[in-house]
């Protein structure tokens, strides 16, 4: 019989564990504390456990349950908070309290409920795997839709109409006499990813109505972004920002080994801010993964495969969806902490050699694609992945291996975040390898000429930073008219454009349009001011035109107002800066 | 199940192995009877069929391989916990150090505790006013957080400590902070000086010390925060208390989890400490909060003090990834003999949004501590440039910015050892110096304000 026999942190040794399978699931000890076996030798299985350890004991026993690591997806998903291992932390706070004890189980999926199903297919047509058997009104905004689980196809046999559990069966499909029968939920092993039929060149963007992301750093649909930042440089400030605002349909937020005070915040607002496009509560579509820094490490190391299989479920039911996952580096720590315990050798700074592996794999889950069934529907799924690099230090592993996968790359820096310029992204080392194949989207969705204004915008920033080198030296007084221009235009740039205020009702969300709006006014204000200063107005005459005060303020205009107050300004550089 | 064994096959650094155990748990705790009688505890950190890795925190000294005793108790490390602990010195293992017989028992509590359910969790939101401006008006504090004070060697962390200790107050609720007091490893000189201010401001009652000193064992400091802890859940959430918390040094802590993290050959991360040094601070740190529909709270202060002031060195570094911001006091503003030297550039507080304004503090707090940060910021980049260029060659409003970050440090950031700045006489300390620079270039102000509070405007009434 299989039974324990070491007992280390939260890695368990276990013998007689012949024909148990790598990563098959397990239950540790007399009170069936999860696992999963990470390791075999001869009939020794390494077994790290997802749960607290302490008062396991060797000899006591573990039993294989012969199904590999999985969730469970269906409607109920959610408006839900689970931990890493999808167990639903609200649920196991009426059953064991205010604390996690050990032992507690819960359905990930409320068993019980019924839910309204309506058939969208009748009986005797013919489905491939991915096709829509069915929907469900799973929340206020996202309907879900049953689809055929892949490797199942065959001809309807019978379809149901009315209320229904998760488990009942809504759909009979006949395949040459093989017979399978459909419910609205599914079980989904966690790390492998989930089948479409093609994936898709990336050329929408993915809206988040922040001004340094969407102007200067775009990210698109399906598209991977890192957002690497020491301590206090306002990583989680900006996932919740695109957790708010993303033009995505369903969000997936990963709160991996992060401040459990950090998940209540999210908890506690989301029901009470309404998504601008449809003013419905932004909980209505999004599902929460809270597994925090003093919450068992192994289950921090599955949170990351969690979440980004609950994306990809919503992705091929035609969904866009995005996923945060709040900070990476805890998941790679939590691999590094696993393997050292495995007495695995060690690669860099002691993660372990697969590290650049696992990061790439978990990354090229996102993507555009065509998803299965014969309609051929599209959608995306997202990552946004936060690096949290010891001492701000880029040159770190894990920064640097989710460089080599990741297209964009959002730069947060501390000395900007000191000065409370945020977002405090750096908009000189800063990229995103994806402004080419969306410049035709801005062309015709915003503006022809906004992709060659971004050029111009970045072409004064750069400016600022070689002139700043030089006022260093001499004191800005020294410099040429033309060139003081650019240092308040850069200025301008920075504090009216960039930065972006987060807490404020009005600026916490900018819509494209304004966004070009705006940058348009700076950079008309910028091409007004040279003129006027070759034809012989002073620098210091030109920053005390009145129109600067109304730059200043402009973010704070509510967009149905701002129109207005466009015109206006424009009027005002024609009118105030005519040298 | 209490079991018993002399056969102690191994003992190197601050762990000993034990042969032909069974039944061991991990994380049992162990008694240990040297040959001459000494008594020591110890805690299993790796259990075998056979074989148990102990921990010992008093040190391994005088233990033998012959007559040395193990006994293995049946139980995971537990505290015995009691309201009549206010007022009470423990050391850093839980025994009375005041001469005073021990406690009687309300309970018996594991000292690692259950992590906390995140929803479960209330959002911590109200403002604790501690007096100290640089805190109060640009990193808030609120009921419930977590706010390290990062210092260096010789930097008046301590004072700034008690000071917190003795002020903190919650505006408008009379009900004054119980004090949890952990000491991991400071010197008998310090904890004189906790002992006297707390004695001096009859403090005392209200607070459980438990020291370790820097000449107690080593070992032993793996535990004391987690007795620290246990206590002051107890008292929040079974007794409804609002309890402050103060960890000193964890510097101290974490040397000793890298010694025994060393001792068990364990595979190193940065600089020697284990690689599980984030998981292992946020075990204690995670347990400061709030909990849904109870009345207590847990506010934390822990201090660590920076190797070689280096706030990249990996104690600070992981310290500020798991609390909700951070205090950092710098040399160059105690040399200048600024009282507290709060550099509050690198400081931040992560929930000082949520415990301001109206009805917390004023309406105008936001805009200007955002307005003081951006002006100070701005004024000590015009210092290097001074230095190169003289003052001379600088604009009319520039040298504004530049008297502005003289006066903030020598006027807002400083004060009393003893002077309890209430918030409205901070903020208004803070308008007389905005008033010093142009009112265009206080952009971070709503102007609705500007015309409520501005010094200029305030005369006219």
């Amino acid at each position: 019989m299989a039974r324990i026999i070491r007992v280390a942190g939260p890695l368990v040794e276990a013998d007689g564990m012949r024909g148990n399978r790598m990563h098959e699931v397990v239950k540790v000890g007399d009170q069936g504390l999860i696992g999963e076996i990470i390791r075999l030798r001869a009939d020794v299985a390494s077994i790290q456990v997802y749960e607290e350890t302490s008062g396991l004991k060797p000899n006591e026993p573990v039993a294989g349950t012969g199904r590999p690591l999985s969730v469970e997806l269906g409607p109920g998903v959610l408006k839900s908070i689970y931990d890493g291992i999808q167990r639903p932390l609200d649920l196991i706070k009426k059953k064991a309290g205010d604390y996690l004890t050990k032992g507690v189980t819960v359905p990930a999926i409320d068993k019980d409920k019924k839910w309204d199903f309506s058939p969208k297919v009748k009986v005797g047509e013919k489905l491939v795997a991915g096709d829509i058997v069915g929907t469900i009104p799973e929340t206020k905004v996202i309907t879900n839709k049953v689809m055929v689980p892949p490797g199942m196809q065959g001809t309807v046999e019978s379809i149901e109409e009315g209320k229904f559990r998760v488990e009942d069966t809504v759909c009979v499909l006949n395949d040459h006499g093989k017979k399978y029968n459909i419910a609205s939920m599914q079980v989904w092993p966690v790390r492998r990813p989930r089948p479409f039929k093609e994936k898709l060149e990336c050329n929408i963007p993915l809206i988040s109505g922040q001004r340094v992301f969407d102007a200067f750093f775009p990210l698109a649909k399906g598209g991977t972004a890192a957002i690497p930042g020491p301590f206090g440089s306002g990583k989680t400030v900006s996932q919740h920002q695109l957790a708010k605002w993303v033009d995505a349909e369903v969000i997936i937020y990963v709160g991996c080994g992060e401040r459990g005070n950090e998940m209540t915040e999210v908890l506690e607002e989301f029901p009470h801010l309404f998504d601008p496009k449809n003013n419905l509560p932004l909980m209505e579509r999004t599902s929460l993964i809270a597994n925090t820094s003093n919450m068992p490490v192994a289950a921090r190391e599955a949170s990351v495969y969690t979440g980004i299989t609950l994306a990809e479920y919503y992705r091929d039911m035609g969904y866009n969806t995005a996923l945060m996952a709040d900070s990476t580096s805890r998941w790679a720590e939590a691999m590094r902490e696993i393997s050292g315990r495995l007495e695995e050798m060690p690669g860099e700074e002691g993660y372990p050699a697969y590290l650049a592996s696992r990061l790439a794999e978990f990354y090229e889950r996102s993507g555009r694609v065509i998803c299965l069934g014969k309609d051929g529907r599209m959608s995306s799924s997202s990552i946004i992945g936060a690096v949290s690099p010891p001492g701000g230090d880029f040159s770190e592993p894990v920064t640097q291996n989710t460089l080599r996968v990741t297209q964009v790359f959002w730069a947060l820096d501390a000395k900007l975040a000191d000065r409370r310029h945020f977002p405090s992204i750096n908009w000189l080392t800063s990229y995103s390898l994806y402004t080419d194949s969306l410049n035709d989207w801005f062309r015709k969705n915003v503006a022809e000429e906004y992709p060659s204004m971004r050029v111009e915008a970045m072409t004064i920033l750069q400016k600022e930073s070689e002139l700043e080198e030089i006022v260093q030296l001499v004191g800005p007084d020294a410099l040429p008219a033309r060139e003081r221009v650019v240092l308040d235009v850069a200025r301008m740039l920075r504090e009216d454009f960039l930065q972006q205020n987060a807490f404020n009702e009005i600026d916490t969300y900018c819509s494209p349009k304004k966004q070009y709006k705006m940058l348009k006014t700076i950079l008309s204000f910028y091409a007004k001011a040279m003129v006027a200063v070759d034809k012989g107005m002073e620098p210091e005459e030109i920053s005390k035109v009145s129109v600067i005060d109304n730059i200043a303020k402009m973010k704070y205009v509510a967009e149905d107002k701002f129109e207005e107050e466009y015109s206006t300004m424009l009027k005002k550089i024609d009118a105030e800066l005519k040298g | 199940m209490v079991m018993e064994y002399k056969s102690i096959i191994g003992v190197a650094g601050p762990l000993m192995v034990v042969d032909k155990v069974k039944g061991v748990m991990y994380n049992e705790v162990v008694e240990i009877e040297t040959g001459s009688g000494e008594r020591k505890t110890g805690q299993v950190l790796d259990a075998m069929l056979d074989k148990a890795v102990v921990q010992v925190f008093e040190g391994t000294s005088n233990l033998d391989t012959r007559d040395t005793k193990a006994r293995f108790l049946g139980e995971t490390m537990k505290i015995a916990v009691s309201v009549d602990m206010l007022g009470r010195i423990f050391d850093g293992a839980g025994r009375p150090k005041d001469g005073l017989p021990p406690v009687v028992p309300e309970d018996r509590l594991d000292i690692n505790g259950y992590p906390m359910n995140p929803a479960a969790r209330e959002f911590p939101r109200e403002f604790i006013q501690t007096g100290v401006s640089a805190i109060d008006a640009l990193n808030t504090l609120v009921r419930g957080q977590k706010l390290p004070i990062f210092s260096g060697a010789g930097l008046p962390h301590n004072e700034l400590a008690a000071q917190i200790a003795r002020q903190a107050k919650v505006l408008g609720k009379e009900e004054e902070f119980a004090v949890v007091f952990a000491a991991m490893g400071i010197t008998a000189g310090e904890a004189m000086f906790f002992r006297k201010d707390f004695e001096r401001t009859g403090a005392l009652e209200r607070i459980v010390s438990f020291i370790n000193l820097a000449d107690d064992p080593t070992i032993e400091r793996i535990i004391t925060p987690r007795l620290a802890l246990t206590t002051a859940e107890y008292l929040a959430f079974e007794k409804g208390m609002n309890v402050l918390v103060i960890l000193t040094d964890m510097t101290n802590y974490c040397e000793a989890l890298r010694e025994i993290s060393s001792a068990r050959e364990e595979v190193p991360g940065r600089r020697g400490y284990p690689g599980y040094l984030y998981t292992d601070l946020s075990m204690s740190y995670e347990r400061a909060g709030r909990i849904a529909g109870k009345k207590g709270t847990i506010t934390q202060i822990p201090i660590l003090t920076m190797p070689g002031d280096d706030i990249t060195h990996p104690i600070p570094d992981l310290t500020g990834y798991i609390t909700e911001g951070q205090i950092v006091l710098s040399r160059q503003l105690h040399r200048k003999g600024v009282y507290p030297p709060i550099d509050v550039l690198p400081c931040l507080s992560r929930l000082m949004n949520q415990g301001i304004g109206p009805n917390k503090t004023r309406e105008d707090h936001k805009d200007v501590s955002n307005q003081i940060y951006a002006a100070y910021a701005e004024g000590r980049d015009l210092r290097d440039l001074v230095a190169v260029v003289g003052e001379e060659a600088l604009t009319e409003r520039d040298q504004k910015f530049l008297e502005f970050s003289e006066r903030f440090e020598s006027e807002f950031v400083n004060q009393d050892a003893d002077e309890d700045r209430g918030i409205q006489d901070t903020l208004g300390v803070g308008w007389d110096l905005l008033s010093v620079i142009p009112e265009r270039d206080l952009k971070r102000i709503s102007p609705k304000w500007i015309e409520k509070y501005h010094p200029k405007n305030r005369k006219k009434e």
